[in-house]
């Protein structure tokens, strides 16, 4: 092993007098505490590295302990339900060992070696075999099977394969000849967090990955195997939003990271995930989620690892052969450690006092998401969605404006809208997906018939409002003419009835694609009949005290799932109500003068 | 006190800047570690090691480098963090910025030494703050609830009356039900000055709460570098009464802490629970914002740390209106663990929303009446902006009078019986007839 020694420290970062060979982001040890750090610049005669605990108390002359490996997380079954912190420490472990607090120098694995799995064997030996062939499972959740990959970069002739039965995760299962001789392969593998896992071939997204929530659902869908950015000010409720994202959005496999955000959500998502059901599998969320918990109190450079740690295990369980989604939350804070890193290191600083290379990491990581055939040759996703929190909420600054450049869906969240606990607080006008023309297709065979028709109605209809409200600023209200007065109750509606959800509700937090369908088209049908009503000279405020407004505007809350005749109904209600107005309007028609 | 054997002593000063002295030719000296500034005239000055090069030392020093001098100054390096002496018998004394005793007592006989830097709690030890504190004051209580180990700052700026709002929190608050147990407050004043100190204690000390409050004092006359102590030392005091003897805690500061998010965070995210502790660390930490800015850099980063916020406004100041509470830009991220069925009442969610819902439109309103006046307004609209204006004046206007929740919720109901039905949106027509139609008889 390479060693070295300690001369310069500032912060978490450290120099080292070297005596033997680094190699650049490879995982090194500090001290007799053994602190994890990774190399981050090699001169002639020093080494740097960031270290991921507390620095308190290390002096010059501390030595330093190359590992000869890169920054690696272990892969396989047992991470799920599991909670680590930005290098793969489990945390459950690390406080039965140190207790309430998070203290340095504790080595736990991140996979626990006492556990047994049981073993199915699916191919007959000898076979020959590529990368990415299953070669065996277990079963790691009662709803997910966890597979037993030849690893990428190996092919040969399987020699051997474990019988079925009880074995460990570093337990060798099988035995490869390869060209270079032979390779054994157990459940366990490791893979360095800074590089892409290799597929089969990418793929374009053509599915919508639902997420329950009507506003991005059906004005702007997040992409299976898409990347998304949610921008948003500070109390606008990206988190919230994040995690309502993350308890009820469809994919398989759920990773979430809390990249230098508060620890009292971290405990949240703790103690909600294992009670909440699934909607889809009636099993407990936290059997398909990772979480990864990198608080903002806990060490920079660790959360500037953070997010490689969350999506090498995201991209693992892709090649599983699962549809996998991975909110961070936020990649702001994840960008801010790079930048106090960078700051110690005294390079030369770009916008904002980040680093040159911070559109190019961005891009790295967005680009990770995606549909892929996977080596296994199944067709499965990573979809990526991050907050983003711009300082003063003001969008053009670099993490949002570069995030922005390598994202397809943009949701902005808006400051008046969450003042006024409008939620989900997306702005219709600033947002937008570009997955909405591939995601048509799928409403169209999923019920949602005319459903591009009447999203293209909505926003146009949003767009009128933003305009009308800016006359109304100059002349009034009541100076529009009926058909203006009308466009601007109905957006109203629209607003309230449809883009509002409540994540509190029972009822309303999670919204199934065939109620938003039927939501969406009770309300396109009103828009219509109100038009009407007011095309045959009826007043639109004489719309405003019906009860079926009322109830239009609280059917998300008022109707349940598994009460769909209900909308029925309400259409009912309505034609009833607008046929008795348009019945005084007839009447009154003759005596009707134009405004 | 100090183990001669511990420490090791420097002469080489090779210069001093700011704050910062640079010693030469050190061996054996830890990162961060504690440090003494001894000159022939008066009492060692704290600081702390900032960085290392081979025998370079970087010193930063928190009490002021007023004086020193590169020949005179003796450096000594204390082999460990920077600690703080806690023990019982630490409420109702006032401690300096570094959190040695001033009020003329004996020193606290240590019982542990903590680093005041703390540690990270480990999140999966967390519990989830979710106990409703009640704080008398109806635009926290009812809209931006606070739970026991939250951390809500009062965003407000110079000259507004946020020190008589915190001490009036400090005085009332209590939990609801069997546990109403009072709160044991660490109070730190950072960059504050003389007077306000001395009217907090004051008052304090009138409502006979003296004996539950520990408070540090770092006065605007006291070295800025101090200040990048003085928090810590409080919360160690705080995290010492909160898990070892168990109360609740309601810190409070003022001024600006330091200046990256990282170092925010280390302070605030020293509020919260621990599983099968009994006490809480809640933080109420009280920013001025420079010119009402809530977009400066120490809003904007505490905004995105803390759980919400409390913001004061100079408009309803001047109004006369006490608290000056701003509604729409407050936020209490934990409010719904801690409200509802059970805890505070079934509708306390609905009604919440309700409130800020109508009052936002009312808002909306009378920006909108400034320009076209009321009579581009149609009823409906009217009837809203008098709802707004009752809000300012019943509602939010309480003065120092302590209000109950019930008290709270009921004149929340009487001025949404003014609205119509159709403008209930937030509200089942089940909460409607409960608790808005009866008040509706009244009108």
């Amino acid at each position: 092993m390479s060693r070295a020694e300690v001369f310069w420290l500032n912060g978490p970062v450290l120099k080292a007098r070297v005596d033997g060979d680094f190699k650049m982001k490879e995982a090194v040890f500090v001290g007799d505490d053994r602190l994890a750090a990774e190399v981050i610049r090699l001169d002639a005669e020093a080494v740097t590295v960031q270290v991921f605990e507390d620095t308190t108390g290390l002096r010059p002359g501390v030595e330093l302990v190359g590992s000869g490996l890169p920054m690696a997380v272990e892969l396989g079954p047992g991470m799920l339900g599991n909670m680590f912190d930005g290098i793969q420490r489990p945390l459950e472990s690390l406080a039965v060992k140190q207790g309430d607090f998070v203290t340095t120098g504790i080595n736990v694995p991140a996979l626990d070696r006492q556990r047994s799995w049981e073993f199915r064997p699916l191919v007959q030996v000898p076979a020959s075999v590529a990368a990415g062939r299953v070669l065996g499972e277990v079963q790691e959740t009662p709803d997910l099977t966890n597979r037993l990959l030849v690893p990428a970069g190996t092919g040969g002739t399987l020699e051997w394969v474990a019988a079925a039965g009880s074995y460990r995760i570093d337990e060798p299962l099988a035995r490869i000849r390869t060209d270079g001789g032979t390779q054994e392969v157990a459940l366990m593998t490791r893979w360095p967090i800074r590089v892409p896992r290799p597929t089969r071939a990418r793929r374009p997204i053509e599915e919508p990955l639902l997420t329950g929530q009507r506003i991005i659902d059906t004005l702007f869908p997040v992409g299976k195997g898409g990347a998304c950015a949610m921008p948003g000010g500070f109390g606008t409720g990206k988190t919230v939003l994040q995690q309502t994202l993350a308890k009820w959005c469809d994919a398989d496999i759920i990773i979430y990271v809390g990249c230098g955000e508060r620890g009292n959500e971290m405990a949240g998502v703790l103690e909600e995930f294992p009670v909440l059901d699934d909607p889809r599998t009636g099993r407990r969320l936290i059997e398909r989620t990772v979480l990864i918990a990198n608080t903002s109190n806990m060490p920079v450079a660790a959360r500037e690892a953070s997010i490689y740690t969350a999506i090498t295990i995201g991209e693992y369980y892709r090649d599983q052969g699962y549809h996998v989604a991975l909110f961070a939350d936020s990649i702001s804070r994840w960008a801010e450690a790079l930048r106090e890193i960078s700051g110690r290191l005294e390079e030369l600083p770009a916008e904002e006092g980040y680093p040159a290379y911070l559109p190019s990491r961005l891009a790295e990581f967005f680009e990770r998401s995606g549909r892929v055939t996977t080596l296994a040759g199944t067709d499965s996703s990573l979809s990526v969605v991050g907050t983003v929190s711009p300082p003063g909420g003001d969008f053009s600054e670099p993490v949002t404006a570069h995030s922005r450049r390598y994202v397809k869906n943009f949701l902005a969240l808006d400051r008046e809208r969450a003042q006024a606990r409008f939620y989900p607080a997306i702005h219709p006008l600033q947002s937008y997906s570009e997955y909405t023309i591939n995601t048509a297709k799928w409403w169209r065979q999923h019920g949602g018939v005319r459903w591009e028709e009447r999203r293209g109605r909505l926003l146009a209809l949003l767009q009128e409002q933003a305009r009308l409200e800016k006359m109304v600023k100059i002349v009034g209200r009541d100076a529009l003419p009926p058909s203006q007065r009308l466009a601007l109750f109905c957006a109203e509606i629209m607003v309230e009835g449809f883009l509002r959800q409540s994540a509190f509700s029972e009822v309303d937090r999670f919204c199934a694609a065939e109620k938003q369908s039927a939501m969406l088209a009770l309300i396109d049908y009103f828009i219509q009949r109100a038009g009407r009503v007011v095309d045959r000279g009826l007043d639109p405020d004489e719309l405003v005290a019906l009860p079926v407004v009322r109830r239009i505007q609280r059917m998300g809350e008022d109707i349940a799932h598994h009460e769909m005749d209900q909308f029925e109904a309400l259409t009912k209600e309505l034609d009833a109500a607008l046929d008795t107005l348009e019945g005084r309007g007839e009447a009154r028609d003759h005596r009707l003068m134009p405004r | 006190m100090i183990d001669p054997k511990r420490y090791l002593l420097s002469t080489g000063v090779a210069s001093i800047q700011g704050p910062l002295v640079f010693v030469r030719n050190t061996t054996g000296v830890g990162l961060f570690e504690r440090v003494q500034i001894m000159t022939q005239e008066d009492a060692p000055r704290l600081g702390r090691v900032v960085s290392i090069a081979d025998d370079k030392v970087v010193v930063e020093v928190f009490q002021g480098t007023e004086g020193l001098s590169l020949g005179g100054s003796r450096i000594r390096f204390l082999s460990e963090p920077i600690v703080l002496d806690v023990g019982p018998s630490m409420l109702g004394r006032v401690y300096n910025g570094v959190g040695d005793p001033i009020d003329g007592g004996p020193r606290i006989i240590p019982q542990r030494r903590p680093h005041i830097d703390g540690l990270a709690i480990n999140p999966v030890r967390r519990d989830v703050p979710r106990e409703f504190i009640e704080t008398g004051v109806s635009s926290i209580d009812a809209l931006n609830s606070l739970v026991r180990g939250q951390k809500l700052p009062i965003f407000s700026g110079s000259g507004l009356s946020h020190d008589r709002l915190a001490s009036n929190v400090a005085r009332f608050a209590r939990l609801r039900g069997a546990r109403a147990e009072e709160f044991a407050v660490v109070f730190a004043a950072i960059g504050v000055t003389f007077d306000t100190a001395e009217q907090f204690r004051r008052e304090m000390n009138e409502f006979g709460a003296l004996g539950r409050i520990a408070l540090f004092l770092n006065l605007a006359s006291d070295p800025s570098a101090e200040r990048l102590v003085t928090p810590r030392v409080a919360l160690t005091a705080a995290e010492y009464l909160a898990y070892e003897e168990g109360h609740g805690e309601v810190p409070s500061r003022k001024g600006y802490p330091g200046y990256m998010y990282s170092d925010l965070a280390a302070i605030y995210e020293r509020a919260g629970r621990i599983m099968g502790r009994p006490g809480s660390i809640t933080q109420m930490p009280i920013l001025t914002m420079p010119n009402d800015d809530i977009t400066h850099p120490i809003p904007d980063l505490s905004g995105y740390i803390t759980e919400g916020q409390i913001v004061l406004d100079r408009d309803l100041e001047r109004r006369g209106i006490f608290p000056p509470i701003k509604l729409l830009p407050c936020l209490s991220r934990l409010m719904n663990h801690g409200i509802g069925d059970g805890m505070t009442h079934r509708d306390h969610p609905a009604f919440a929303q309700q409130l800020y819902s109508s009052y936002a439109q009312a808002h909306r309103l009378k920006l909108l009446s400034s320009v076209v006046g009321e009579e581009g307004l149609s009823d409906a609209d009217r009837q809203l902006l008098h709802f707004g204006d009752r809000m300012d004046d019943e509602f939010i206007r309480q003065d120092d009078q302590r209000r109950s929740l019930e008290d709270t919720f009921d004149i929340g109901w009487r001025l949404l019986a003014e609205l119509p039905d159709e403008s209930l949106i937030r509200l089942s027509d089940e909460q409607i007839t409960e608790h808005v139609a009866a008040h509706r008889h009244e009108q």
